[in-house]
This record gives C-alpha cells, structure tokens and sequence, in this order.
C-alpha cells in the first residue's frame, strides 16, 4: 500500500505508557504518509476521522495503533476491497503489561510501530474469487443420515443426486421393524419411519437417486467439482457445488467373537440376524426353527475391548431394549435376559430402559461373559465373570444374540496414498534400495487396495482423512463437520458411533453445510474457520522447485499436483491458514495482506540494540486463536512481562516460514519463540495438523542455526491453551533465562 | 440458498446451541437474529474448565464462533434481551422482544477505571455466586460483546461514582429499557438447561454442607478464572482435599428427582478426576456410579481415567452423607448385591443432571414438551428446539443437533415464503 495512514490512540492508558511526541517522524520515516493521533480512537468521533480519510481518498491503508486486533472489531471494520487496515495492540502489548514511562517500554511500543508500518506497507487489496458455482448437492450413502441430508438440501433448494452403493435405500434401518422411541412416549416401541424418509426422498424432484452406484472419480474443488459416477444404467458425469459422505457403517465381524461363542452352534446369533427375524415375525432358533424359551442378549460384542473396538458403538444398549421389547411383544412370556457391562441408555432413553426392564421376563444383569458352552439339553450355557450373581454364575438360554458394534465404512486416504506412492517407488524408485523399500511398503499396504470410496482427485490421497478409529477426522466437539476436506462434509455413522435418530440429525446438519459451503463459494468467501475471508493464495510458480512440501502438508488437500509436481492450488478447497506459506521454502506462496516478505519484513524492522546495551530481543510468534487471547487476558489482568518480547501473531503456527527465524538470527535478534495450540490426537489446532507441522520443521530450524553457527536453545516451540493467561509471563521469563545462558546472538552487528 | 424468506430465522438462547444454530444459518446466506437473556453470549459452555473428551478450554471454540459473529453481516445479535410475546403470522412470527437497559454503552473499553471505584459487591454470577465481584464489572474474562455491565439493582442510592470515574461518557445510569419486534420466518429455541438444584437433595448433604458441592461449582474450582483462581479447594476450611467423592446421578435416574438420565455427567467427573489428579496427584478419587456411561469415543476418557492410579470407580448408589470427624461419610447401596458399605471422604461433589429450561415455565411459543419439559419441534409452525432445552446432551451432540435444527429452520422458512 502507497498512502498510509497511522491513527494511534492514546486512550487507555497508552498515552501515559509512552512518550507519543517523536512517534509523529518515526511513523513518517517507516513511511505513513498521515498520523492522527486521538485520546478515544474507538469512538464515533474517532471512527469518523479514519473513515473521512479512507473516503476523501487521502488513505488507501489504515494502521490502527491502539487496542488488540481483536477488540473492538465492528468499530475499525472498513470496505477490505477499498482498504487495506492492519492493528497494532498497543494497550494489550504495552500500555497494560509495562510500566509506564520506561525506556524499554518506549522501545517496545516503538518496534510495534516499525513492525506496522513495514507490514501494512507489504500489503495488496485482495481480489475476491467470481467462479461459476454449481448449485447440486452430492449424497453418497442413501442410508439414514444420507437421505436426510438430501431432503435437507433439495428442502433448501438444491438438486442432489444421491449415490447409494446396493440396490436399495434406507441402509441399515431398512430392514428393521421398530424404532426406539425418540418422541413420547418414551416408555414403547415406535414404529420405524424409515420407508416414509424413502418415499419422501424419492417423491422429491429436485432428489435423483442412483443405485447400485458408486462415485468412480470426483475431480475439482467447492462449487466445481466433476463427479463419475458408475451404475448398472452406465457411466455418467455431472457438477456438484458440495458432498456429504454417508456411507455409514459396518456391524463388527461376529466370526472373531468366537470368545463369546459365536460359530459354536447355529443359536449363536448377531443383533443384526434377530432384526432380521423380528422383521420377518419368526423369531426362531436357526438349529431347529423352533421359538427359543430363552434369549441371552450380550452387550459389548467386540466393542469397549482393546482387541476388538476400543469404542463404544454408542447405539446396542438401546438396540438391545428395542428388541426385548420386540420380543415381549411378539412372543408373550418369553424370557430375555441382558448381560451388560454398563446399561447406557443417555437422556429420555432411560425411560425405555425402565419400561423394558419392568417388562415380565426382563432379566438385567452385570457381568461379562466368560465363555459360551453347549448345554445339555442342545441349548447353550453362559458362564459369567465379574458378575454380582456369583462367581460361578451360568445363565442357559436357547438363543444367544450378539449385540455387535460398528466399524465405520470409511477409507483410510493417507494409507491408501501411500500405498500408491509405493507401488510407483516401487517400479521408479532411484536405487534397488528404494524400490526394495517401496515394494516392501506396498505389500504391507495391500489390503487397501480397492478400498476407496469417494476417489477424490486429489494429491493426497483419494478420500476424507479418518482419525483414531478410522472416523472421518474432525473438531468433533466445537465444529463436528468440519473435516480436513473443503465442502465434502462427513455425516451419520461415518463420523461417530450414533443411533439412527442422532444419524438423522446428523444428516440434517450436513446437509445445510453443503448448502452453506456453496453459498459461500457464491460469494467468493472461504469457509470456517476464516469464514468471510475474500483473499486467496497466490503462487509464483515460474521461482518453484516442485519440492512437493505444500502439496503434502496442505492440512485440507488444497493443493494437486500436476505430472512434473508443480503445485495446483485449488482456491475454493483452500481455508486460508497459511500452513502453504509457511512451508515454501522458495517463499513463492502468499496471501494479499499475509505474506512471508511482510511478516519477515516486521521481524527485521526490529531495532535490535547491540550487546554492550544487555537488551536481548526475542521475537515471539503467537497463534491467533489460542496464544494471542491468552496473551489479551494476561493484559486485561495487568500481569506484566518480558519487555524484549516482540510479539507477532500468525495465523497458524503452522503459517510459520523457517525463513523469520533465519531473518531474526541475522539480524542479531537473541531468540525466537513459537507459542501454538496442542497437537496430537487431542489436537486443538483449528488447522488440524497446523500446530505438528510447526512441531516437524523445527528440525529444519535446528539445522539452519546450526549452520548459522548458532546455539539450538534460541528457538523454542511451545503449546499453550486458550485459557492459560497465567502461563504468559512465565513463558517469557523461562525463555529470558535460557537466552541469558546462551549469551548473546553473535550475529548482533553484523 | 437461492430463494430464502426475506424474513430473518430468530434463535433464542445465545449458549452453543443457539450460537451454532445462527451461525450456520447465517453462513449459509440466511439472516438471523440471535437473542441472549443475559448481557454476553456463551451459556453455560464458557462456565466449564474443560470439555471432554480433549479436555481443553471451551473459550478454544468461542474465539472462533465469536470471531464468526462478529464477522457475519447477516446476523444480530441481542443480548440482555427476552422474548415477551410471540404470535403466529401469515409467514411465521411475530416476536415482541423485550431488550433490558444497558447501562454501559458501546463506547466501554473495558478499561476497568470503574470497577475500581465501585462501593457495591454481589455474589458473581458467573462463578455461581461464589465470590463477590463490582456491581459493574466485565461478566467474565471471555465476555461478548465486550462490553462491562451493571447489576443496577446493587447501587447505593445516588451513588455515581462508576460515571465520574469512566473517561469515556460510557455510562448512563438512566438508560431505559426497549421493545422490538422480530418478523421471524422460522424460530428455533435453545434456552439450554439449569443445574439441577443440590438444595434438594438435603439426604446427599445438599445446602447442608459447605463440602459437599455440585459439579458445576467444582468446575468453577478448577477453572483460572473461577473464585480460587484454578485451585481445587474445600469451601469449608480452603484447603485442598485429600480424599474425593464422585457421586454419580445425583437426582438423575431418580422417580423423586429427574426420571431420565443427564446424559453429561459420568463424562464430568470423570474429567474432573483429571483435574484433581493434575494439582492433587496423591489424592484419592473414589466415583460411585450405577453405570458408567461414555459412549462412543468418549469411552477412552473411562479407559484413561479408570486406569490411573488413586482412581476408583465403585458401583454403587449413594443413599446418604452425613458429616463426620474430619469430613463426610457416604451410606452407600450396592443395588445389585443389596449391601449397605460406608465410605468416607473430605470433599464431595454430587454429579447433579440438567434440567430444561422450558420446565415449569410458561413456554414460549407454545412450544410442546414432554412430561419431563424438554421441547419437541413443531414443524408445522416453523418451530424448532435445539440443545439441551431439546433432550439433555454434550457439547458434541448439542452443536450437531444445532446445525440440523437451523436446517430444519431454514426448510420450514423456505416452504412458508
């Protein structure tokens, strides 16, 4: 930006922190062509003087000197295709954290104006996105969750095709008689509406369904994505704007339950095989056809076990009831009984579990099974562990029913690229080494071969990212359909064990954020987190080396390559964290008003003191989510701390460009610290893999200050939580001691 | 949405149901207006120390909801607001709403020069009344708007000594109340849930106790901001408690209290066992449970927790508490083995569930409700519920049922236009 204006308040305690006379020239000297200074820059008044200089012209860029960027946001909130407004939290960094009137704090509010300047100085007004957008709605998986995630979006006024994989509709639920029962009355069964949410899908114009269908390639980004889809009518190929992945899951395989008897005679049967005969009216014992006297019911068949599911599938406790309840109801004066570890019916569930349990012949017991035998009498013995009936407890039954969990129908994409990457290593690798290696991988990764369910075009590999447990990998508390896939929005069983009326919800959610992701490409604005956010990446394509790191570390697969590896950006996949940027090191990728010269350019517009001063400067990067808060609060609580800190905040820690740090050991700055969200399984950093990446290139950072010839203790990488204020000034005070140790960068000077 | 009722989707309750609602309604091109009864959004989420099962921060997610709404041109935002009458109209409804006096205005920035100065002190809302905080003050550290507020009823008569002492002409002591109303083309509710109330379990040491304590307020101890700054003490004598008891369905799954289960509860202490253990490693925790419910993935915090050492979880019902030398002796009913066993500890905290919001009031919107007085959509008039006020549930499951609420909303919305 050419015309910039400083508007620095004073407010706040900031005029009685610094001396503000001398500010006026050091601003005209870093290059603003105005400075207004005002006591209350906040106010109507204050807000009218800015917008008065954007309007006449005067300015085409506004640095706001005053509170932190992210207080009183609605006030400086100006046209960002018109102007270009950068903050600089003098309150918070300065005038609440360091006494007033010193030297140092004078120096440190002084680098925050440099650092200012040079950045906003580095900044292009962006130029929004205007693509044609396709409004369609993919739904692959027509079962709960999917269909109603297609009447969500056809309700919203979308076309959606629906992809259903067999050659019906409805997935699990289809062939189940009853439902629990979600409305009241709690105490009964309800009756299952799954062939009303069919025929209302099916009765939608805007829905067309294909069946026996699978998507055999999806190309393109948000808004554009080119969809294959092969059915027994043929090949077909049509737009999508966004996908919903519904693809359910499956029941675990009974035959590794042999522990629990499975497979030792016919009478040993899955939840899924008495759905079955509930559906068909003939509750029978497969040996003899006969109605059995007796049923044991197992809960936990292959889940909360390590050897199994570690999980809960969260729905065969409820299964379970639903279908003593059936039994009851069907076959009067039956006996079932229920071995459980815990009973967990959650919320208005528990009305049903009273009602079942108050049932003649409902038997609930704790305990575990220790072994199924054959009776006496061509029945079935179940001997107990851990249960309040005895030791050596034994329940007989006729019929005992497995209650299975669920396995998500995802694919592993990371594995499955790897096996692709493999086999190519395999036939192309350099060495014999490398195509032993990658041959040996590819064997290891067979078995996901095939496995691919969306077959996404994309570099890192063909379907969403799963987590633990191979659930589709989101923030599952605070944003559960986010996943690491830009407008392919996972829902239903895929995502989390849930029962059928939590898939339904699920579906519903999902498929409002199709609507909301197509919505926002319309608009030319990215989605959440940056939600709003008009820029986008640019790529200096003619400086790159193909080294491959954006295509790979890209936490959203916002990058293809072509044949050569030349990064292919995708702007409408992209989430705007900057993780690319912060990984070039060409330093080719750069967003308009966030890029690696403008932030290297605050790091040398540091004015470093020499060592005979003993000032160390240490320069501080801060995630914008987690770390900048915790660091505002500390303010407002007037904890104080370091005053050699400089703080910049990124986006991401992942955002991160190894070339700053390079930049701060040249200049002769002492150390640098990186302050991010937690990583891990856990992990809250709102990127996803932001906050590991950053983890992973230290590396790199330690071997350019060892070639720099310079002590690895001065730079350091640290997590802390949105909560952890208190942490702030200890960071600072730690790292002072550990930079006082290593003595001065010898670089100082230079 | 290409045709959407040019009417905006009104959603009442700013917890992280009502957030979530508006905002992905909002995202999505649609208007709304968000209405909170209280001067900040956030509910009762930002009241907890951590989430389960990451255990970390809530005020992690609020940054960036609050970063959403602050960036969203189609949403509004009332705070301080209630509705005082809704009616049906020809394309949904229309909705009086009652917005109660700001006294500090927009022009705050929470310098805090009025805190500072200000003789009256009330019991602190947000930390459940267990300190005492300025009649003016910031709400809590993560509030928004971020703005101070005033407990107006606490001021000594003609005092003004906050106005003399802001620089900023932010407030004004006579501000008044105002009314709108809100053309609303679809409505959803997430008015979200209140504690079950220990008082009434006098039989627990409920009200009778300062050691025996709700979960709520236990979290409130963990927290750094909450009444000890993060320290886990006994209200009785501040110090740290060495022997901790987790009483589970304290009024859940209970005929004479709440019938249903709370859904949250079992996950809550077992978060809290963290929190003890994390500052008070040699104590020992001791949860007494009729079942231990953690589905899903939620069962690697029981996996955890169970597995740490000074941890026990004890199947059994707790009858009653009764103080004793030194603390406080727990009669307890192993259901299932029908025994009597007594244990002891020097801190309780009684797992209470949630109660809906909508019980035992006149509901708005003539909304339905079932015997234990959560709401049931109604979508023949554009009605839906979201969060707690719906069913008792987690975060995860509130924020999901939030997002297929607004879809709902915005089905009904369209179908009305």
């Amino acid at each position: 930006m050419e015309k910039i204006g400083l508007f620095l308040c004073t407010g706040c305690e900031i005029g009685a922190a610094i001396k503000t006379d001398g500010l006026e020239s050091l601003a005209k000297k870093g290059g603003a062509k105005s400075v207004v200074m005002h006591p209350f820059l906040c106010s109507e008044e204050g807000v009218a003087a800015i917008r008065k200089a954007v309007d006449d012209g005067s300015v085409d860029s506004v640095l706001i000197a005053a509170c932190s960027p992210r207080a009183k946001t609605a006030e400086f909130r100006f046209d960002p295709l018109k102007v270009s407004v950068e903050r600089i939290g003098l309150r918070e960094q300065v005038a609440w954290s360091h006494p007033h009137g010193e030297e140092d704090t004078q120096m440190l509010a002084e680098d925050l104006l440099r650092m200012g300047l040079v950045r906003i100085k580095k900044n292009i007004l962006p130029k929004p996105l205007a693509e044609t957008i396709e409004k369609t709605v993919l739904v692959v998986g027509g079962g709960v969750a999917g269909l109603s995630a297609a009447k969500a979006a056809a309700g919203m006024g979308h076309p959606v095709v629906l992809v259903e994989s067999s050659a019906r509709l409805g997935g699990s639920m289809a062939g189940v008689k009853d439902a629990a029962p979600e409305q009241p009355p709690y105490g009964e069964l309800h009756k299952n509406t799954i062939g009303e949410l069919i025929s209302a899908v099916q009765g939608n114009a805007s829905v067309r369904v294909l069946l026996q269908a699978r998507t055999v390639h999806i190309a393109g980004q948000p808004g554009q994505f080119t969809v294959d889809v092969e059915s027994p009518s043929g090949k077909e190929t049509f737009l999508a704007g966004a996908i919903v992945q519904a693809t359910g899951a499956s029941p675990y395989d009974a035959t590794k339950l042999g522990d629990l008897g499975y497979g030792l005679t016919p009478d040993v049967v899955t939840s899924v095989d008495l759905d079955r005969m509930i559906a068909k009216g003939e509750i029978r014992r497969p040996s003899d056809g006969k109605p059995p006297r007796r049923i044991l019911f197992v809960q936990c068949a292959g889940s909360r076990d390590p050897a199994h599911l570690p999980y809960c599938s969260s729905e065969c406790c409820v299964t379970t009831l639903r279908q003593v309840a059936a039994v009851h109801r069907d076959l009067p004066g039956m006996e079932c009984a229920v071995v459980y570890r815990d009973m967990r019916t959650p919320g208005q569930m528990e009305h049903f579990y009273q009602a079942v349990q108050e049932q003649p012949g409902s038997m609930f017991t704790r305990g575990e099974v220790a072994k199924v035998e054959k009776g006496p009498e061509g029945n079935l013995v179940v001997r107990l562990k851990d249960s309040l009936l005895g030791p050596d407890a034994a329940l007989q039954a006729d019929l005992v029913v497995l209650a299975v969990g669920m396995i998500p129908n995802s694919a592993d994409s990371e594995a499955i690229r790897a096996l692709r990457d493999a086999r190519v290593g395999a036939e192309k690798g350099d060495s014999d080494v490398q195509r032993a290696h990658a041959a040996k991988v590819a064997e290891e990764l067979a078995f996901h071969e095939g496995t691919e369910i969306l077959n996404l075009e994309y570099r890192q590999g063909p379907d969403l990212p799963v987590l633990r447990y191979k659930f589709s990998d989101s923030h599952y508390i605070c944003f559960p359909y986010e996943t690491r896939r830009t407008g392919i929005y996972a829902a239903g069983t895929v995502r989390a064990p849930m029962d059928a009326a939590q898939a339904a919800e699920d579906g519903w959610g999902a498929g409002l954020k199709t609507v909301q992701c197509i919505s926002a490409a319309t608009r030319g604005e990215a989605v959440h987190p940056r939600a709003g956010d008009i820029s986008v990446a640019d790529f200096s394509l003619q400086r790159c080396t193909q080294c491959k790191r954006c295509t790979e570390e890209c936490p959203f697969g916002a990058i293809n390559e072509d044949v050569k590896y030349t990064p292919q950006y995708n702007p409408m996949r992209c989430r705007r964290c900057g993780i690319c940027m912060g990984c070039c090191p060409e330093r080719i990728i750069n967003f308009p008003e966030y890029s690696v010269d403008a932030v290297g350019s605050m790091v040398k517009a540091i004015e470093v003191p020499d060592e005979l001063d003993e000032k160390p400067r240490v320069v501080a990067f801060l995630c914008e989510n987690d770390a900048l808060p915790a660091l505002d609060e500390a303010a407002a609580r007037r904890l104080s701390w370091n005053p050699w800190v400089r703080v910049i905040p990124v986006r991401c820690l992942g955002a991160v460009n190894v070339i700053w740090i390079a930049d701060a050991m040249a200049r002769g700055i002492d150390g640098v610290l990186l302050i991010g969200c937690r990583k891990g399984d856990d992990y809250q950093c709102h990127y996803m893999t932001g906050s590991e990446l950053a983890n992973k290139r230290m590396e790199n950072i330690q071997e350019t200050l060892t070639r720099l010839k310079l002590d690895s203790t001065r730079v350091r990488i640290l997590e802390i939580g949105r909560n952890e204020f208190d942490r702030i000034p200890q960071i600072f005070a730690e790292f002072e001691k550990v930079i006082e140790e290593t003595g001065p960068n010898p670089m100082k000077g230079f | 949405m290409n045709v959407s009722s040019p009417q905006p989707l009104l959603v009442v309750g700013a917890g992280i149901a009502g957030i979530t609602a508006a905002l992905e309604a909002a995202e999505a091109g649609k208007e709304a207006v968000l209405v909170e009864r209280e001067q900040a959004v956030g509910g009762r989420v930002l009241r907890s120390h951590q989430y389960f099962p990451k255990l970390c921060p809530p005020s992690c997610g609020m940054e960036i909801n609050v970063r959403r709404l602050e960036k969203n041109p189609r949403i509004r935002v009332l705070t301080g607001a209630q509705v005082a009458k809704a009616d049906r109209s020809a394309n949904g409804w229309s909705v009086a709403i009652a917005v109660s006096p700001r006294f500090v205005n927009e022009r705050c920035t929470v310098c805090g020069d009025c805190s500072k100065v200000c003789p009256a002190k009330v019991p602190d809302p947000f930390n459940l009344g267990m300190n005492e905080v300025p009649a003016i003050r910031l709400p809590h550290p993560d509030a928004w708007p971020r703005r101070f507020v005033l407990d107006r009823s606490a001021c000594p008569s003609g005092c003004k000594a906050c106005v003399d002492a802001c620089t900023y002409d932010a407030i004004d002591l006579n501000a008044a109340g105002r009314e709108e109303t809100i053309e609303a083309s679809a409505v959803v509710l997430a008015t979200g849930w209140s504690p079950y109330p220990i008082e009434k379990l006098p039989e627990l040491g409920g009200g009778r106790f300062q050691d025996v304590v709700a979960n709520v307020n236990f979290e409130r101890l963990a927290s750094p901001s909450g009444p000890t700054g993060g320290k886990i003490l006994r209200p009785s004598d501040g110090t740290p408690p060495k022997k901790i008891a987790f009483v589970q369905c304290a009024g859940s799954r209970d005929v004479n209290h709440l019938p249903y289960c709370s859904a949250v509860c079992c996950l809550a202490s077992l978060k809290q066992a963290t929190y003890v253990k994390e500052q008070i490693p040699d104590a020992e925790v001791t949860m007494y449970y009729i079942d231990r419910r953690a589905p899903g993935r939620n069962e690697d915090v029981l996996t955890k927790v169970a597995a740490t050492e000074g941890v026990k979880l004890v199947k059994g019902k707790v009858g009653k508490i009764e103080e004793c030398a030194g603390g406080l002796k727990l009669r307890l009913e192993d259901v299932e083995a029908g025994r009597i066993l007594d244990a002891f500890a020097d801190l309780v905290v009684l797992a209470t569930g949630m109660v809906s919001s909508l019980k035992g009031e006149k509901p708005p919107f003539g909304v339905g409700m079932d015997d234990d007085g959560f709401g049931l959509d109604n979508p023949g008039a554009s009605l839906f519920i979201a969060g707690v006020a719906r069913r008792p549930e987690d975060v995860a499951a509130s924020v999901r049922d939030a997002t297929g609420a607004a879809a709902k909303a915005l089905v009904a919305a369209r179908r009305s236009a």
